[in-house]
């Protein structure tokens, strides 16, 4: 016999279900006067703003309407923090799917490539899905993560496309051909 | 030059501790689960850092789902719901955003796509926020929520459950949940519960009757301890130059 480790097990997760809305952003869910929706602007009062939009696209490849996503960067000078700086949440129009973040492109930290973390859940999905935004203009050489991935079509799944000035698309595809490259984090 | 160097990383996290992605009685998570396995990578600086809270943000009734919304108090058994957040190696975790959300007492969410026959509380929204004290503890205050049925099979019923969304320090602490109650024969035929594979998991979420917090005259208390992944260090030598 041997000692019993007194770690404890992670609290296991479940769905966010159809109406995460209600806690997460209970004013965009119609309940008004209880407290503000959380997230709405990553950084509050700091310009050289970039848009990203894309939608979340389910295996039957619909935009799926009622997901929330999360992100969490550093800002334009590579360091992360403090507070609620540099952290968004963000709702999808429930009509199309389609969402969009208005941020500042984050500088590079920790000898990674510019990036935007993501955190996805909602109903039907049973974990919160991590994945990544990468920028196109970018050297990813060295970047320890995307240099890690064995396939290079699954590290494109991460890399925004540019569409103007200052804007970027990119879809989350949960499942498919085109599958967004998810991460154990 | 300092010969050991220590970077903060999260410990991996344990997935048969969590549900599977893909759970065909849960039929919503066929076509939203992944198909490819996830990368795995050591943690950086992206994931060990997070978005933190100040207490100052919580307003007074932020944790009191019984007045919250008009100020006059909800229908349905009050009760207290309370616990401790930690981590794995049961370390208080302080300062923590907890947000919930519930049906009423009659088992019907504030939401324009939930059609159920049971009646909104006019004086119920069903969202709940604090911030977690020195030691980890939170609190809420509200009504038992009802069962509901839901279109999945033919006769699925949720059991009575409130919605728990949880950070940590660090983004990649970041869970969201279900708490369930103490003997409800409804967690045993849920396929939402069942997408966890693991009893003794399943059981973790389940709260139990907690006498010691009921409030004699007022209102009875559960108590639901929730733990997210720990932070530990990797060590390594500093090489010297040239080598
Ligand atoms: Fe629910």
């Amino acid at each position: 016999m041997v000692q019993k480790l007194d770690h404890l097990r992670e609290t296991p997760s479940q769905t966010a279900g159809p109406y995460v809305h209600i806690g997460c952003t209970p004013n965009f869910a119609g309940i008004q006067g209880v407290f503000d929706d959380l997230g709405a602007d990553p950084f509050p009062g700091e310009g050289d703003r970039i848009t990203i939009t894309g939608r979340v696209i389910d295996g039957f490849g619909t935009p799926i309407k009622d997901p929330m996503i999360e992100t969490w960067q550093a800002g334009a000078g590579g360091t992360y923090g403090p507070g609620t700086r540099g952290w968004a949440r963000i709702v999808t129009d429930p009509e199309t799917g389609e969402w969009s973040l208005n941020t500042v492109k984050p500088g590079a930290a920790d000898g990674q490539a510019p990036h935007i973390a993501v955190w996805i859940v909602a109903r039907g999905i049973n974990l919160g899905l991590n994945t990544r935004i990468y920028f196109p203009e970018d050297d990813h050489s060295a970047d320890p993560l995307l240099s890690r991935v064995e396939h290079r079509h699954r590290a494109e799944t991460l890399i925004a496309k540019a569409t103007g000035p200052s804007a970027y698309a990119i879809d989350f595809v949960l499942q498919g051909a085109n599958e967004t490259l998810f991460l154990d984090i | 030059m300092q010969r050991w160097q220590m970077t903060e990383r999260l410990i991996p996290r344990d997935l048969s501790a969590h549900p599977r992605a893909y759970a065909p009685d849960y039929k919503t998570s066929v076509s939203r689960s992944p198909n490819q396995p996830l990368l795995s990578f050591p943690t950086t600086q992206t994931e060990i850092t997070g978005p933190t809270f100040g207490h100052d943000m919580i307003g007074q009734h932020d944790n009191n789902l019984i007045l919250n919304f008009t100020g006059q108090p909800a229908i349905g058994e009050r009760i207290i719901v309370h616990g401790r957040l930690m981590d794995e190696y049961a370390r208080p975790l302080p300062g923590c955003l907890i947000e919930v959300w519930q049906a009423n007492a009659g088992g019907r969410y504030r939401h324009k796509k939930d059609g159920y026959l049971a009646p909104l509380d006019p004086n119920f929204g069903g969202c709940g926020r604090t911030i977690t004290d020195a030691d980890g503890r939170y609190e809420f205050l509200t009504v038992r929520p009802g069962a509901y049925p839901w279109p999945n099979r033919a006769n699925d019923w949720r059991p009575m459950h409130i919605h728990f969304s949880v950070f940590g320090h660090s983004f990649g602490q970041r869970l969201i949940t279900q708490m369930y109650f103490e003997g409800d024969p409804l967690i045993a035929r849920c396929p939402i519960v069942k997408t966890i594979e693991d009893q003794t998991q399943i059981d973790r979420l389940v709260a139990p009757l907690d006498m010691t917090m009921a409030q004699p005259l007022d209102c009875l208390a559960y108590k639901f301890d929730i733990v997210l992944r720990g932070r530990t260090q990797t060590r390594f030598e500093n090489r010297p130059e040239g080598m």
